[in-house]
């Protein structure tokens, strides 16, 4: 398989009164050409700052990337130009952020903000780029688009905003799409509709996706390889289903176990876990879940576990026997 | 008579209308129509959810029984007082033992008091305790909610989202009230976090003998935390059954796409699950559809759905639906 992004042990911190928050803590990992993998993990952990990471979109002096590599197609992002990124940036890949109605400019039309990508990016001209967007939105779902394209995005609904986004971020073909809480601001059946698209679309255009979510049930059904992140890196990696079915990380236990389901018994108590994400600012020295994990040992809190394979690609961050977590 | 004493909580016919102004004389030109004619009971002792989209009227209701809206007309019977009759000092007086939880744990606790201050509020308005008792049951509410008793000292941007929202819940519950509106009480909440606040609401239900009306889009969390769970739609009840009941043998086509919505966290069974994508969007509360609000939606419709209202219809004691095929 060829890795079309591979994140290796990005470091990005952020320079506050507090001291310093590293926000991501050696992250490393890749997708695949036309893959679709999920990055998980809870507020705070770094998920959406290693995104922006990947595009340089880390607000300087506050935010420094400190190391790391970030290869797409064997070419170091970290390491080009300023004109180089930004050719990358909405041509080759592009974002799909949570908020449509924050991300989508209010006082321009959508006509406008789709060939604004158009033109600069494929070069098109004026007409064509328009015709162009009418197309793209009537791709993702927009009823009556030759008419909708003048409207601005204030006379859109939530969930046909996020369209849009996709509409945008599809506009150049890109290799990869990074959506980034795609639906966490839509209702369900609305999220189910946008989760349905990005699926039909990656299937008609070879895109490869990488889904940033907080919502494990959301990743389920679309993801083939599922990353778990926790304050700054990853503490399990590997094939979706081999990861629901036989999680080997404490912490992705505990997530698992905490959500109510559907499909379960009412009368189960779900098993929470207990305490809070540690502070980045101050992190502790060993495992960065040992405050709130139920299997600690004294080793735990010495030292920082690294990720060791426990089955074919699955991989996990802990000391504790794998064959006895429960 | 048993089941009148039983019941805590009755609505009757509650409307809630806002009224839109437009115009150079800013006349009167409709209504948005939030909660249209719906009537439900909740029992003592009972945790009802009350589930549906945004804009579906939930919030409104909530708001509309305690009183924090002004219903257009219908009833609210709480221990057998009508509270919509009531206003000034019986009022203010019955205020004590109805009490509601907020969804934003940034936006509901004011930011310039201590931490005992808001939850020693209620008890000082309602005349319930001060000095050393004051202190005491400030103290005592905080252990109950799982925070220290010196957190009482602090401001509320000194805490966490999960810890804010325990002292919401420790105000909720400072004036010793029956009944708590919980309004998405868990969705701002990471989910770790929401397990441990569910696990909590849970227990001081059964501690304190609280009734609860919880208020959420997440079916997942509602059924696990309700006996009995109401869909609403448009400003409508569409269904009301049991928890279990709801997930075995949902009747409304509504509450049927609602459910294959919401994704399981196990790929297994989620890729097998028929997702029932609804197209479009809701329509506006201004104008809602005649006869059935979710015709136009809906995959069931008939010819009589656009023009016969709905009512609500008993499959059993415990199940009523508003569908013509019931």
């Amino acid at each position: 398989m060829e890795k079309i992004l591979d994140v290796k042990e990005l470091r990005t911190n952020f320079y506050t009164d507090e001291g310093v928050v590293k926000a991501v803590d050696g992250l490393s990992y890749h997708i695949n050409k036309g893959e679709c993998v999920g990055l998980v993990g809870e507020s705070g952990c770094g998920k959406s700052v290693s995104a922006m990471s990947i595009l340089r979109l880390i607000p300087y002096p506050l935010g420094v990337i400190e190391g790391g590599e970030i290869l797409f197609k064997g070419e170091d992002l970290l390491e080009v130009s300023e004109e180089r990124i930004r050719e990358v940036r909405g041509d080759r890949i592009s974002m799909i952020f949570q908020e449509p109605s924050t991300s989508l400019n209010p006082v321009l039309s959508i006509q406008r903000q789709l060939t604004e990508t158009l033109e600069l990016h494929r070069g098109m001209k004026s007409k064509e780029a328009k015709a162009e967007s009418v197309r793209l939105l009537d791709v993702v779902g927009i009823p009556d688009a030759e008419r909708r394209v003048k409207d601005y995005p204030h006379q859109f609904s939530g969930g046909m905003q996020q369209r849009i986004m996709i509409a945008i971020a599809l506009s150049c073909n890109p290799d990869v799409i990074i959506a980034d809480e795609p639906t966490t601001a839509l209702d369900v059946t609305v999220q189910a509709q946008i989760l349905e698209l990005i699926a039909e679309m990656r299937e008609r255009l070879g895109t490869a996706v990488l889904i940033i979510t907080h919502n494990l049930g959301v990743v389920a059904r679309y993801v083939e390889r599922l990353n778990v992140m926790y304050a700054g890196s990853l503490v399990e990696t590997g094939p979706t289903d081999e990861i629901y079915a036989n999680p080997k990380h404490p912490y992705t236990i505990g997530l698992l176990r905490s959500v109510p389901r559907l499909d379960q018994p009412r009368t189960e108590v779900t098993e929470v876990i207990e305490g809070m994400p540690p502070n980045l600012a101050h992190l502790p020295a060993g495992c960065r879940f040992a405050e709130r994990c139920s299997f600690v040992m004294d080793q735990c809190r010495e030292e920082k576990p690294v990720l060791a394979e426990v089955s074919e690609g699955h991989f996990r961050a802990c000391f504790y026997d794998a064959d006895k977590l429960i | 008579m048993a089941e009148q004493h039983n019941k805590l909580v009755e609505v009757e016919n509650l409307v809630t209308y806002f009224p839109i102004y437009s115009g150079l004389l800013q006349q009167k030109t409709g209504d948005v129509k939030a909660v249209d004619d719906i009537s439900f009971f909740v029992r003592r002792g009972e945790t009802l959810g009350l589930v549906g989209e945004s804009g579906c009227g939930k919030t409104t209701t909530g708001r509309s029984i305690l009183k924090l809206e002004e219903p257009t007309s219908g009833n609210v019977i709480f221990e057998g007082k009508n509270l919509i009759e009531m206003e000034g000092e019986p009022l203010r007086k019955m205020r004590a033992h109805m009490q509601p939880i907020f969804q934003d744990p940034f936006a509901s606790l004011n930011p310039r008091m201590n931490v005992g201050n808001i939850i020693g509020e209620p008890l000082f308005v309602h005349n319930l305790a001060k000095g050393k008792e004051l202190r005491e049951r400030v103290e005592d509410l905080l252990n109950m909610v799982g925070l220290a008793p010196q957190m009482a000292e602090r401001y509320p941007h000194e805490f966490s989202g999960g810890q804010r929202q325990r002292i919401g819940i420790a105000r909720a519950l400072s004036a010793s009230p029956s009944f708590i509106v919980c309004d998405e009480a868990v969705s701002a909440l990471d989910v770790s976090i929401q397990g441990q606040i569910i696990k909590l609401l849970i227990k001081l239900r059964e501690k304190l003998g609280l009734t609860y009306l919880f208020i959420s889009h997440d079916l997942s969390v509602v059924r696990h935390i309700s006996d009995r769970v109401a869909v609403m739609y448009l400003g409508k009840i569409v269904e009301i059954t049991t928890s279990d009941q709801l997930y075995k043998n949902p009747q409304h086509p509504y509450t049927i796409s609602l459910l294959s919505a919401v994704p399981i966290p196990d790929p297994k069974v989620d890729r097998t699950r028929k997702r029932i994508v609804l197209k479009g969007d809701i329509p506006s509360p201004i104008n809602p559809p005649s006869g059935c609000p979710f015709h136009t939606r809906c995959q069931m419709a008939v010819e009589e759905c656009k023009t016969t209202k709905q009512e609500l219809r008993g499959v059993d004691a415990e199940h009523w639906v508003a569908c013509h095929r019931v």
